[in-house]
């Protein structure tokens, strides 16, 4: 029988996506494209804020968006829709992007011209906050209806975003939703969050949001 | 769903070490898994066996898991407790200011390679 040896790797799971996301970020910045990447729970609204962010960003950005799916392409057709860019990705089962999926769709989106990419993850709170895709900035959406205390419980998350939207606004009154206790929940875990009240539906708040974001892809493009 | 995109993570990265330590054979795979990690070691079990008769390097890699406790420790009273029994809250002095010590890791301790 031959002799076997050990290898130490001493080495956390995530350091190799660490490593990619941050060689991808590298290279959009260069290349002077923003990538955002949008995270939620599933119905909590990405898509509906999404071709309200369009609607009011597409006269300053060339916008490019990957829709990420287990399955189907509902949401890249309603995308489609709004004259954006837009590639539909297929995780194949997988519960949320990695850096080298990104990178593939980036590719597959063909981000010349292209001065703000949105990725659309997988509708889940878990996974996604785990791996970093090599986004510039990180956005997830909290809608009225799942309540005030997901911070509490999704704490990675929360911790990960650079910035909160909480989404439904114009249910509130039908929900026990304490806007005041929730930011205190998100501030508990991210003292640094910037968190934005908005109502995809009514177009509440959407102004503020897209305030943000052209910033933000501005700093970033330099 | 989740553990089996950790799974595809791990052997990705031990592909390479693999190469890089023209290793044929990898019998033996150790991981230390924080308590809070959000990864449940009975799902990553069976994903590991699903996806390693998918892979010539890993069809004998048995895995095995070594659980690290999760510890709190507080600001206000320097004491440590355990996370999962007491959360956020200091069970010493009732303080919420308090961060995880230990029980996140998701580490590739080592691995036995012929």
């Amino acid at each position: 029988m031959k002799e076997f040896r050990i290898l130490e790797i001493r080495q956390s799971v995530y350091a190799d996506n660490d490593r990619q996301a941050d060689a991808l970020r590298q290279e959009l910045r260069q290349k002077g494209v923003f990538l955002l990447n949008l995270m939620s729970s599933p119905g909590a609204g990405k898509t509906t804020v999404l071709m309200r962010t369009i609607e009011a960003l597409r006269d300053r950005f060339q916008i490019g968006v990957m829709e990420a799916d287990i399955d189907s392409d509902v949401d890249a057709r309603t995308i489609a829709g709004s004259g954006a860019k837009v590639i539909q990705l297929h995780t194949g089962g997988m519960c949320h992007l990695d850096a080298g999926m990104t990178r593939e769709g980036l590719e597959g989106l063909q981000t010349d011209g292209i001065d703000l990419a949105i990725l659309e993850n997988v509708g889940n709170l878990v996974c996604p906050a785990e791996f970093d895709t090599g986004a510039s900035k990180n956005a997830m959406i909290l809608s009225v209806p799942e309540g005030d205390d997901k911070p509490l419980k999704y704490p990675l998350m929360f911790s990960v975003c650079d910035v909160v939207l909480i989404n439904k606004i114009d249910v509130m009154p039908y929900f026990d939703f304490d806007l005041d206790k929730c930011r205190e929940y998100i501030h508990r875990r991210n003292p640094n969050a910037v968190i934005l009240p908005v109502c995809a539906k009514t177009g509440e708040g959407i102004k503020e949001w897209t305030d943000w974001l052209a910033e933000e892809a501005q700093q970033w493009r330099g | 769903m989740h553990e089996l995109g950790v799974v595809f993570h791990i052997m990705n990265s031990l592909e390479k070490t693999a190469a890089e330590n023209e290793v044929t054979v990898i019998s033996k795979v150790v991981l230390e898994l924080g308590e809070v990690s959000t990864v449940i070691e009975s799902y990553l079990q069976n994903c590991w066996k699903w996806a390693a008769k998918k892979r010539e390097l890993f069809s004998q890699a048995e895995l095995v898991v070594e659980t690290l406790p999760a510890i709190t420790y507080c600001e206000t009273c320097k004491e440590t407790y355990p996370t999962v029994k007491y959360g956020k809250i200091c069970p010493h002095c009732n303080s919420p200011d308090t961060w995880l010590l230990q029980g996140n890791e998701f580490m590739i301790k080592e691995i036995e390679v012929y």
